[in-house]
């Protein structure tokens, strides 16, 4: 069977260093690099990196103006904002990095039973995630908070459950497509188990298009997390995250934009590095993905 | 064409059906007691137990869960969707009056996102590695970035309170006021447009630069004619195959985000409504919205779908 | 005859993230009027790229037509920006092109009728209605029955030989001076591909034209072309009139390309020998005979001196080889 060649390209050595060629060729694309980096770096040291301790209240200096010695000043309980940016990298991280897990593992097992199976089961999971996507995802998250309680873990499965549809397809349609080759009919013909072949084919052919939605679904996520918090959702206080500080913000904001400006820009800087370096790794790993994803 | 759209229309009926089945576990099976949907909780805690079993009995909340499911659904489907506790009155009715509000500022924006993103996209694509299509490239890139309710701050604080040229909040129906109504809702629209306007750039962009480089595309070159026929007539039709499918989703993403829109902007919508409803726990109103939007999402996606078919004569003939 | 088209030391190279690569090297060759000419060689020869560089259809980047002249009716098409009128005027209207996949290569989205009137309209200046009587006539000129209904379907409603028929069609719709017709019948099977060969060449000579046949099959041209170019990585390696070739076939790859054909008109138990080996990678390629690695004849002289220069054998045959066959 010659296309089996084609398909199952090992990655090389000089395959590898194209790939990473190509990652770093765009300017964009290294910046994002480095911001995430960074902003791993942050979350792990963040009581180190932080001047002021975020959660302490200092109401003899409340809504500081931006100043050597708050940066970017204080919020109306005497708190330094940057700190609090600094403590908001482990909300926004945690919940993406939760979230997405939750999304890609339960997304992943639904399209591969779907397509495996076939038949009715698929057209029973396929509509359900059709039904998934008709709620936004902010409403969903929305629903689930009214009834679980509003707590960041509840945060984190609801937006798993929002964000799984786009898993779901993507291993659905993989496998589907493994099931029509000739090295699937020719491998049950030599009596390999199902299931082994379409973990043999269908894993590696998962990985590049796998690789580049979970960089972009960060985005998403830490997007939506923001937007949830902004709406009271998710946090307690006095946790740090930044949607809720662009609220909190936004109630002097004729005084003090920058309680809002600050941490919008933070997350708007993350989200733009967790796309760009998806759009990177997909044009890296594989172009054919251009349009896809 | 006619049996593609019967397919479609008993598809979009099959996701409807699991919609509903999907709002009534979450809010049945998840931790929560479905009683509060139907009398509030300050009623709760004076009533005895009996009485409480009593109201059970009454809504039927002690059947099996199919039984409660069917009765439910036959309820929702003739508009009874429970009565709200906040608002002291019946939700569908609630919510109607809230709808025309989102949909307005929505459907807009919706619009917009089509009307000037999809150009947006192919200019840029026709113009591959210009100024303008890093230009064009840049900007899309950060408008699928920038969250939708500090987009909205800032705008407030530039356009409202430093230049004072638009007003700050609020929300006129465009047939009391035109004008005014139209004033308060250049900001509400513009936020809610930049995301999808940005992907449909993305998007159409990578699926026109794509379809250049199809053989057929060759041929039309190989004939002849010129670059701007070429690009409308056999490049666009082709290319905004897929960029149809994206924009059904938009429209999704779109309602998500007037929930926060209208509380940035202080616009009495139904995504203002339900965020009321999240925080005094109003099950009903949430249940309702949650409900009715999804419904909404599924129509226009449908209407969205059926446009393929004068796209595609693949689909149309087949 | 007088010469309609003539290439001169024509280059097109691809820049490519590992490096250059020379799809076409220093090709010349010309075609008279009215004459059928076959170019055979592998995929991969650079003979597609060396007919698409003619109309300057080279997607650029990552291609480059970077030296040589393209003569036709006086004027160097070279000359011409790659997507101004002149050029235009002659991609359809001077010469027209058939290209290998029917499936992929005409518009899924348009009627067949559009994509034939759209050259008739813009070459010939015809108005809606004349330009969709001639597509009709041409419809039914190449074979396809009901032309008159047939023209508005779309291409999914044809089938593969259908299609190719339409892209006949089409080509000859502009009555241009030079088909050049792409591995035309790659892709179809063997019944369809021998009637879609006879109608191609039978049309041609109608319209007093001259075919180009690209191909990979020495045998689906042998019965058509008067005169044939053989290419090998880029470069024509023998030339001559079909008579000169396929009776003294001197390049070590001529040879063994005819080996691997069935003939009907041969002794019964002759035995069809594949070529040995790969086809050459174009990338970074050393100065030296590339068929060498293959070539069972290859003496010292071709692993050290670079290709040698087209050599005269007698009459119009040419061939580019160190040793004597």
């Amino acid at each position: 069977m010659q296309r089996t060649d084609m398909t199952e390209t090992p990655l090389h050595a000089s395959e590898f260093r194209r790939i990473m060629k190509v990652l770093f060729s765009r300017g964009v694309v290294v910046f994002g690099i480095v911001v995430i980096l960074a902003l791993f770096v942050t979350a792990i040291f963040a009581p180190w990196i932080a001047p002021y301790d975020p959660y302490k209240l200092d109401l003899n200096q409340t809504l500081v103006q931006p100043c050597k010695e708050h940066l970017l000043g204080t919020d109306a309980l005497g708190r330094d904002t940057l700190s609090r940016i600094i403590f908001g990298t482990r909300t926004s991280l945690m919940v993406g990095v939760v979230a997405v897990c939750i999304a890609a593992s339960v997304g992943m097992t639904m399209g591969l039973i779907a397509g495996y199976f076939g038949r009715w089961v698929h057209a029973i999971i396929m509509r359900f995630i059709d039904a998934l996507m008709a709620f936004p995802v902010i409403l969903l998250a929305l629903v689930i908070a009214v009834l679980l309680g509003g707590g960041l873990r509840n945060v984190m499965i609801a937006l798993g459950i929002g964000l799984l549809p786009a898993y779901a397809r993507l291993m659905c349609g993989q496998v589907l497509s493994v099931k029509e080759n000739d090295y699937f009919l020719a491998g049950r013909a030599m009596g390999a188990g199902n299931l082994r072949i379409m973990f043999r084919h269908v894993v590696p052919n998962c990985f590049p298009p796998l690789i580049v939605l979970i960089t972009m679904m960060m985005g998403l996520t830490i997007l939506a997390e923001a937007g949830l918090s902004f709406l009271g959702i998710g946090i307690e206080p006095p946790g740090a995250a930044w949607g809720a500080m662009v609220n909190d913000g936004y109630q002097y904001l004729l005084t003090h934009p920058i309680l809002s400006f600050a941490p919008g820009f933070a997350i708007m800087l993350v989200v733009f590095s967790f796309n760009m370096v998806g759009d990177g790794l997909r044009d890296a790993l594989d172009p054919r993905l251009r349009g896809v994803l | 064409m006619t049996t593609y759209i019967i397919r479609r229309v008993i598809q979009s009926m099959l996701v409807l059906v699991m919609v509903t089945m999907i709002v009534f576990l979450v809010m049945r099976l998840l931790p929560g007691d479905p009683i509060y949907m139907l009398i509030t909780e300050d009623d709760l805690i004076q009533s005895s137990e009996e009485k409480i079993a009593a109201l059970r009995h009454e809504f039927g909340l002690d059947k099996p869960i199919p039984v409660q499911y069917i009765n439910w659904f036959s309820a929702a489907v003739c508009g009874d969707l429970g009565v709200s506790i906040i608002h002291r009155g019946k939700v569908a009715k609630e919510i109607i009056g809230r709808l025309p509000i989102t949909l307005h500022i929505g459907l807009l924006a919706f619009i917009i996102s089509i009307v000037v993103g999809i150009p947006l996209g192919v200019v840029s694509a026709v113009r591959r590695g210009r100024w303008l299509d890093t230009g064009v490239t840049l900007l899309a890139n950060l408008g699928i970035t920038i969250p939708v309710f500090w987009l909205g701050i800032l705008m407030i604080y530039f356009f409202a309170l430093y230049l004072g040229i638009l007003p700050v909040q609020g929300y006129t129906s465009p047939f009391e006021d035109f004008w005014m109504s139209t004033r308060k809702i250049i900001m509400p629209v513009f936020c809610l447009s930049v995301f999808p306007i940005a992907s449909a750039a993305r998007q159409t962009r990578s699926s026109m630069l794509e379809i250049m480089r199809q053989d057929y595309i060759r041929t039309a070159w190989a004939k002849g004619l010129r670059e701007r026929l070429i690009i409308v007539r056999h490049a666009l039709k082709n290319a905004l195959i897929p960029v149809v499918t994206l924009k059904g989703l938009m429209f999704r993403n779109i309602i998500g985000g007037s929930v926060l829109v209208e509380t940035v902007f202080n616009i009495p919508g139904m995504g203002r409504l339900a965020v009321d409803g999240v925080i005094s726990h109003d099950y009903a109103i949430v249940q309702g919205i949650v409900l009715l939007i999804a419904t909404v999402v599924l129509v226009v996606n449908l209407v969205v779908d059926l446009s393929y078919g004068w796209l595609d004569p693949r689909i149309r003939y087949g | 005859m007088p010469v309609l088209l003539e290439v001169k030391n024509l280059k097109t190279y691809f820049k490519v993230y590992h490096g250059l690569v020379k799809a076409v090297d220093d090709i010349s060759y010309h075609i008279k009027k009215k004459e059928i000419v076959g170019l055979v060689g592998e995929s991969g020869c650079g003979k597609s790229v060396s007919q698409l560089s003619v109309l300057q259809l080279i997607p650029t980047p990552p291609g480059e037509i970077v030296a040589g002249q393209i003569i036709f009716e006086g004027q160097d098409l070279l000359q011409f920006e790659a997507n101004g009128d002149e050029m235009r005027s002659i991609r359809g209207g001077g010469i027209a092109m058939v290209f290998q996949e029917p499936m992929t290569s005409l518009n899924p989205v348009l009627t067949i009728g559009r994509q034939l009137t759209e050259g008739l309209e813009l070459h010939l200046g015809m108005d809606v209605n004349e330009a969709r009587n001639r597509a009709i006539e041409l419809l039914s000129m190449v074979g396809i029955p009901d032309a008159d209904k047939r023209i508005d379907d779309y291409p999914h409603q044809f089938s593969g030989g259908m299609r190719q028929r339409v892209m006949i069609a089409m080509a000859l719709s502009c009555n241009p001076k030079i088909i050049i017709a792409d591995e035309p019948t790659t892709a179809l099977d063997v019944t369809t591909q021998a009637q879609l060969l006879e109608l191609m060449t039978d049309l041609v000579s109608r319209f007093n034209a001259s075919l180009v046949i690209v191909t990979h099959n020495l045998g689906v041209i042998a019965r058509y072309a008067q005169r044939l170019y053989v290419m090998y990585a880029g470069r024509i390696v023998e030339s001559g009139t079909a008579k000169e070739i396929f009776g003294n076939p001197r390049h070590p790859y001529t040879i063994a390309l005819l080996n691997c054909v069935p003939r009907l008109d041969e002794e019964e138990g002759r035995k069809l020998v594949p070529i040995e080996g790969m086809p050459p990678n174009l990338l970074n390629m050393p100065i030296t005979c590339a068929f060498k690695p293959r070539c069972p004849y290859h003496i010292e002289r071709c692993g050290q001196d670079p290709w040698p220069d087209l050599k005269l054998i007698e009459g119009q045959h040419y061939v580019r080889c160190y040793v004597e066959t």
